[in-house]
């Protein structure tokens, strides 16, 4: 039997980059293949190549035997191939049922919308792949997870035999990913192929037939997942064995650095998100925050930083009372944050390397002299020692961090919020969507700053970086601190039930 | 020597980066007439003669270069101060109004004050029109940063207010004797001096030239425009950098209507030394189009500007030496924005023109 797809030597070059060097690619029908490497191995544009996206410099590819040339995602839609993309593709204000008919419509007389076919079109559908979703909610009332299955039901609906899902976890919580996980399985038990872009190892190997592991544009080697391990994969994809652990020196300070007292605030929809928050952080201390996203993580660190208003309660850093701060005074007192959404709110994508690394200090000396001019001289030199020192892989201090990979970018706003001498950083999801050699960077780089002093609030979706870095872990529930636990004194079982909701003993 | 060898590389260079920059412009330029050809063709006139008599009317000869560049200047104006704003995430299209009100400022100010000397009158009647004008951004910036109200609508709608209001003012309580709708001339003293005579150029095209090198200036060299250009490009990166994004808007607003008003007091100082009702034939939103055409970057405000400039003055020697309408040049003016505004097709042409190559 032929394969579902083949692509042969694919080379596919962008100004100054080789982002895919003859690489050969075969997934046979039916199967979850994986395709496993760090963010800018090249698998996002070797899929952008399979997808119609880019067309290659060389190669060919094959669907199903047959040699096509794919010149536009509608070629690739009309051969069966369809993508769910990192970012959704999605209308916000249709409903679930409108947002997976949208460019199929199916028409009364031609001309007038059949509703009642496309909801009982789409209800078989749902059924078939047990894809359960509310198909007359609007979709941006739909948590991310649930958009994410609108998408994956919108390229069924096209009748698509072979899903390429990029990074499809890296925006979901462990619940919802466990459910997508469900319904990868259920779609290969429908006869479906899919690829399975990531850069999670446990992932991959947990879900995917085979393994394809791809490094700085070349094919590594394609493993049955059966035949192999995590270390395995790892070494693959690096190079070399990944640290897990960390060494930390014993705390010395129990100096109080962060207080907070009864702290509460609204979100978005004017509920409440915080609901009476009290929590300590010392020097030389990473206090870390676990907890199913959504339980007022976001809004914590929002109100800590001085980005959302506290409507009760108190924020101490070092005995001051700053509740009532500016973002900028927060900076100036020394609190460094390193944000959740890193395109939104950690850098200005169309400013250059240098122009981010001095944002929050750009109007004080060095970098600006009286009457506010910029010393680009200061600022160069400054950039220059900082690119070295925290290894950011640009061509210039003038390129534009929107060029720069997920990790770069990381880098970047790390060495900005460290370089500041901080008393305090708020690190929140710091290596969300990051590959291993930056993860491990990132988190070497928090257990450093601790290490010299610093206060560490750690907010993170990954229980596996709360147990390794933290001193003490506090879990968040519905608004509140359910417990705080000493990581050596705690289990995995427990934390989960705190996490739910549960009370411990 | 060799000091002077780098100084010209980097001259050069930087001739060079700014081509490239200015690549897509000059081919929806030539495109544009290219168009205007066909149409004129069409119309059963020969756009050879037409666009020769268009040229030699604008450069040909010192009244026609007076008139391209007088017709340019306030155009200048209006589109640093749409750019501006834009830096800072904005659409003011409200220059057109803030222009107006700082011509009647202007005006009011040339003609209160009798004995003061130029070197104080000049100056002060130029900063009623930019406080006018920047009153004028302050009104939308605080309806945007304390209501939400988009400052796309308050701008333009506040452009009418301008328009009559002034015309209220010049038509009863500053009219002057006589029949026209407009105040009495202002003091000598408060005249900005003619650069080119018998042409009405006078030195606000200085000051346009001027407050483009400001502009730029502030925006690429200063902490303050630094912060206007974050909070132009991510406001919630901004936010989270510490600036104070309402703050910089509200500033972005204020200074984009205050260079449109200072536009405005130009006209009045130096072209027409009285406020005239209707005098402005539509500056403003000629600065919006100008602002594109000029890739959104002061220098290339300038060349867009006598470009429109241009259009304008030699526009109307070609009426008058080939019967053409004067209305092929709005069809140009209008083809010019149309295709700087579709880059896709610039850069799929030039695609095309390069595989052929």
């Amino acid at each position: 039997m032929n394969p579902a797809i083949q692509m042969k030597a694919i080379t596919k070059t962008f100004p100054g980059v080789l982002a895919n060097d003859k690489i050969d690619f075969v997934v046979e029908k039916g199967e979850t293949h994986g395709l496993l490497g760090e963010n800018g191995a090249g698998k996002t544009v070797l899929m952008s190549v399979l997808y119609g996206l880019y067309q290659p410099d060389e190669g060919q590819i094959y669907v199903n035997g047959k040699e096509v040339k794919m010149d536009s995602p509608a070629t690739a839609i009309r051969l069966g191939i369809g993508m769910v993309h990192q970012h959704f593709m999605l209308v916000p204000s249709l409903t679930v049922a409108e947002n997976i008919i949208l460019g199929r419509e199916p028409a009364k007389d031609k001309v007038l919308l059949d509703m009642d076919r496309t909801l009982r079109e789409v209800k078989a559908s749902c059924e078939r792949y047990n894809l359960e979703v509310d198909l007359k909610a609007a979709i941006y009332a739909l948590p991310v997870g649930l958009q994410q299955r609108v998408e994956i039901l919108k390229i069924l609906y096209r009748g698509t035999d072979i899903l390429i899902l990029d990074e499809p976890t890296s925006v979901l919580t462990p619940q919802e990913v466990s459910e997508l996980f469900k319904a990868v399985r259920a779609l290969k038990e429908q006869g479906k192929t899919v690829i399975f872009i990531s850069h999670k190892l446990r992932e991959v190997l947990s879900i995917c037939d085979k393994i394809t592991v791809l490094k700085r544009g070349k094919v590594v080697g394609t493993v049955r997942g059966k035949d192999t391990n995590l270390g395995e994969l790892a070494k693959m994809m690096v190079g070399r064995e990944v640290i897990y652990k960390f060494d930390k020196r014993p705390m010395d300070g129990r100096e109080v650095v962060l207080k907070v007292e009864g702290l509460k605030a609204l979100d978005e929809r004017g509920l409440p998100a915080l609901k009476g928050i009290d929590f300590e952080i010392c020097a030389s201390e990473i206090l870390g925050i676990a907890g199913v996203e959504g339980n007022g993580q976001t809004e914590l660190v929002e109100t800590l930083t001085g980005l959302r208003k506290a409507t009760e309660g108190k924020i101490l850093l070092n005995n001051t009372d700053i509740t009532r701060a500016s973002p900028y005074e927060r900076i100036r007192s020394g609190i460094s944050h390193v944000p959740e959404d890193r395109y939104k709110r950690g850098l200005i994508s169309d400013f250059s390397v240098m122009e981010n690394l001095i944002l929050g200090s750009h109007n004080r000396p060095p970098f600006a002299k009286w009457g506010g001019r910029l010393d680009l001289g200061e600022t160069s030199k400054y950039t220059q020692k900082l690119i070295n020192d925290f290894s950011i892989k640009t061509q210039s201090e003038d390129t534009p961090t929107r060029h720069l990979s997920g990790g770069t970018q990381q880098r970047v706003i790390l060495a900005r919020e460290i370089s500041r001498e901080p008393k305090l950083i708020i690190a929140s999801q710091p290596t969300r969507g990051l590959d291993v050699g930056a993860t491990e960077f990132v988190r070497s780089k928090l257990v450093e700053m601790r290490d010299h002093g610093c206060a560490v609030l750690l907010v993170s979706a990954d229980l596996d970086e709360i147990w390794a870095l933290s001193d003490r872990i506090a879990v968040m529930y519905e608004g509140k601190i359910a417990a705080i636990r000493d990581p050596q004194k705690t289990t995995e079982e427990e934390l989960g039930l705190l996490m739910a909701g549960g009370k411990s003993g | 020597m060799e000091a002077q060898g780098v100084a010209t590389s980097k001259i050069r260079s930087w001739l060079k980066s700014g081509l490239e920059r200015a690549y897509p412009q000059i081919i929806a330029i030539l495109l544009a007439f290219l168009v205007g050809a066909v149409v004129l063709v069409a119309t059963g006139h020969s756009p050879q003669d037409a666009y020769i008599a268009m040229l030699s009317g604008a450069f040909g000869d010192k009244y026609g270069i007076g008139q391209t560049f007088t017709q340019a200047t306030p155009i200048i104006f209006t589109a640093l101060a749409f750019l501006f704003a834009f830096k800072c995430g904005l659409f003011n299209i409200g220059a057109e109004g803030q222009l107006i009100v700082g011509a009647l400022a202007a005006a009011l100010a040339g003609i209160s004050f009798g004995d003061v000397p130029a070197f104080i009158h000049i100056p002060m009647a130029l900063l009623a029109g930019a406080l006018a004008g920047g009153l004028w951004g302050l009104m939308p910036a605080i309806l945007k940063t304390r209501l939400g109200a988009h400052e796309v609508i308050t701008t333009m709608m506040l452009s009418y207010v301008a328009t009559y209001l002034t015309s209220y003012m010049v038509n009863y309580p500053f009219k002057a004797p006589g029949w026209v709708a407009q105040t009495v001339p202002i003091a000598a003293s408060a005249e900005l001096p003619r650069i080119l005579s018998p042409t009405q150029l006078s030195a606000s095209i200085f000051i346009a030239v001027a407050f483009a090198g400001l502009i730029f200036y502030c925006l690429q060299r200063t902490a303050f425009g630094y912060a206007v250009r974050a909070t132009g490009l991510n406001p919630p990166a901004a936010e989270s950098g510490g600036i104070n994004v309402k703050r910089e808007m509200i500033l972005a607003l204020v200074i984009s209507g205050a260079i449109a008003g200072l536009g405005g007091a130009g006209e009045v100082l130096g072209v027409h030394r009285r406020f005239i009702d209707g005098f402005s034939p539509g500056y403003g939103w000629d600065g919006l189009a100008v602002a594109l055409v000029g890739g959104l970057h002061p220098i290339g405000v300038i060349l867009a500007a006598i470009l429109f400039g241009a259009l304008r003055s030699g526009g109307m020697t070609m009426t008058r030496a080939t019967g053409v309408p004067l209305d092929i040049v709005t069809i140009l003016q209008a083809l010019v924005v149309l295709f700087v505004t579709a880059p896709m097709l610039i850069r799929y042409l030039v695609r095309r023109g390069r595989y052929r190559g």
